[in-house]
């Protein structure tokens, strides 16, 4: 059970004990504004390659080139941002030495390599012209490693001790998902003429539904740490991207042929996109900085294991 | 999945080593840390640095205990916890007639139905059975051993900062300035020269005591024991069971008051355990993505 907003939390604030108040858990040394950086491009960039090869199939070209020049500038960023942020950031290619199942982050290097491999040669032929069939080939493969692009970003977050991304680890891929899709359909409809931008107005209401459906889900799933989510400033910001993301849906819905509007469904999607991802993140580092967070759920499951075994 | 199948993510496991790839090797080795023997000297922090050659990384004043350092961390191997707290009497201290002095202003006194008790326990990695740190690391920099710990060679490491919010301790951290993760080693390069860690070398009553883990483990339950028959009925062990959330820990502890008073996890569980889950779930939501957007594409031509 979580508390709805505004009322009082469930937290049993006698019972918890900490060391001082310090935190138990380490908070993440990822930087802002690179990591939600990257989290946001990866997402866009990868939504955009599968509209992109699926705008080539159906015969839009102009928003097929949109969407393969966003799916590689977005890569390309995401790749920049991803290194900008290492410690070591001349070693980045030991993340290539190997391949390691248990590390999403070693999964998401080799999604994201030959991702952005793909869809830089793809965009590379649409606007150099050379090559046109082999571009094709190239945008239309990138189209489907795509997918994966929008997701792993979520696992990478939940594969840790921090309470605010491991909890919600069933919900937050979909939350990605969702606002991956009307992140590209936002960009879409900023880049490419109502004529042809049919299915970018689709995706970005379709995708701000999933995005706000799975995001109430998820708040629900995280129990009493789900309150990292509505307080402070990570609340605040998601607050906004709600806004935002309701907001451009809207202007989305009822653009039809005037770009002007389908311009601010764009930016507000793309502005909703960033929060949310920036929100997130700033959400899970707020719940590794209370230790309340992170004892008073494991304390909460301990008791249920005693009374389980009576 | 059956209960002996390699390269698992969690539960029990009895030979870490050799299910790394190490067809023969030493016996596997950790600490045990009595807490109720520890006397907070820090000589364990201090031998450690020493060492390791870890540099300084603050002098500043916690204003909360005796504990000025605060907590493990990337230059911080070993760290002295200091709790002081207020628990009922016993009924069995015995009066000294020291002289008093009193506490200064805002610490804890003793009352007529209380009296003042110090824990000092020093905390270490505890070089995880199925440790997160090396499950999530994506260069290969943390390795495990052939003596059963979990090392981070620092010449592979990039910087990624995986680990840090990994660990359920929160024990590896990165070190400012220089970009890279580290940790305790266990003194890998003392250990596989038959000697102590330096931090059990230097440990003047015993408290922190290295050795085969098995060993130690059958120590650290007659010493509970032990306490119990003695009127210390909240001794406990902490981290010894290979069932718990990590498999058990290499390095485990007698405490004497609930691990979250030390700063330790009540229930640590490996991150990685839920990694199927998480990848199902994903697959689930790019699945997702995928249809809809092709359904975006559906419906009227050219529009």
């Amino acid at each position: 059970m979580s508390p709805r907003r505004g009322e009082p939390t469930v937290v049993p604030e006698a019972d918890f004990r900490s060391y001082y108040g310090r935190p138990v858990i380490k908070e993440p040394t990822w930087k802002v504004p690179d990591v939600p950086a990257y989290l946001y491009l990866g997402g866009m960039a990868g939504a955009s390659a599968t509209m992109a090869a699926l705008a080539d199939v159906t015969g839009r070209p102009v928003l097929a080139r949109n969407g393969r020049l966003a799916a590689a500038g977005g890569a390309a960023a995401s790749v920049v941002a991803l290194i900008h942020d290492l410690g070591r950031p001349e070693r980045f290619l030991n993340m290539l030495r190997v391949f390691k199942p248990t590390s999403p982050l070693s999964v998401g290097s080799w999604i994201l390599a030959p991702f952005s491999g793909l869809a830089s040669a793809a965009a590379a032929s649409e606007v150099t012209g050379y090559y046109r069939g082999l571009g094709r080939l190239a945008g239309a493969a990138a189209g489907a490693v795509a997918p994966a692009m929008t997701t792993y970003t979520a696992v990478l977050l939940a594969d840790t001790a921090v309470p605010g991304w491991h909890e919600v680890h069933r919900e937050l891929p979909f939350v990605f998902a969702g606002s991956a899709v009307s992140s590209a359909g936002g960009l879409a409809l900023l880049t490419t003429p109502p004529a042809q931008a049919g299915p970018a107005r689709r995706m970005a209401v379709a995708g701000s539904a999933l995005e706000l459906a799975a995001e109430q889900r998820m708040e629900k799933a995280a129990g009493m740490v789900g309150e990292v989510y509505r307080i402070g400033r990570p609340g605040r910001v998601l607050r906004a991207a709600r806004a935002l993301t309701v907001a451009g849906a809207a202007a989305a819905a009822v653009s039809g042929r005037h770009r002007a509007i389908g311009a601010v469904a764009g930016l507000c999607l793309t502005a909703a996109g960033a929060a949310t991802r920036w929100g997130i993140f700033d959400a899970g580092r707020e719940s590794a900085r209370d230790p309340r967070y992170t004892v008073v759920p494991q304390r909460q499951r301990l008791a249920e294991r005693e009374s389980a075994q009576g | 999945m059956p209960e002996d199948s390699a390269n698992r993510l969690s539960g029990p496991l009895a030979d870490p080593a050799g299910e790394a790839g190490y067809a023969e090797h030493p016996e596997r080795v950790g600490f045990f840390t009595d807490t109720s023997v520890c006397i907070g000297c820090k000589a364990c922090e201090v031998a450690c640095k020493e060492w390791n050659l870890l540099p300084e990384d603050g002098l500043d004043l916690t204003g909360m205990s005796y504990d000025n350092t605060g907590d493990l961390g990337a230059s911080t191997w070993r760290h002295v916890a200091f709790i002081e707290q207020e628990v009922p009497r016993r009924g069995t201290e015995v009066d000294l007639g020291m002289p008093g002095t009193g506490p200064p202003g805002g610490q804890t006194t003793p009352t007529d139905d209380g009296t003042v008790r110090w824990l000092m326990s020093s905390d270490v990695c505890k070089h995880c059975t199925h440790a997160a740190c090396l499950d999530v690391c994506p260069t290969g920099a943390l390795i495990r051993t052939e003596h059963g710990t979990v090392l981070v060679q620092d010449d592979v490491c990039n910087g990624c900062g995986y680990c840090v919010p990994a660990c359920p301790y929160g024990v590896i951290d990165i070190r400012p300035g220089d970009g890279r993760a580290f940790k305790c080693t266990l003194c890998q390069d003392r250990i596989g020269a038959g000697m102590q860690p330096a931090c059990a070398t230097a440990c003047p009553t015993e408290s922190i005591q290295y050795g085969p883990l098995d060993e130690l483990r059958e120590r650290a339950q007659q010493r509970v024991d032990d306490l119990h028959a003695r009127g210390v009925p909240e001794a406990r062990l902490y981290g010894h069971e290979p069932t718990d959330g990590v498999g058990g820990d290499g390095a485990f502890f007698l405490l004497l008051d609930e691990p979250e008073v030390y700063g330790l996890p009540p229930d640590p569980v490996v991150t990685t355990r839920d990694l199927p889950s998480m990848w199902k779930h994903a697959a689930a939501a790019a699945g997702t993505a995928a249809a809809l957007i092709a359904a975006c594409f559906a419906g009227r031509r050219a529009r």
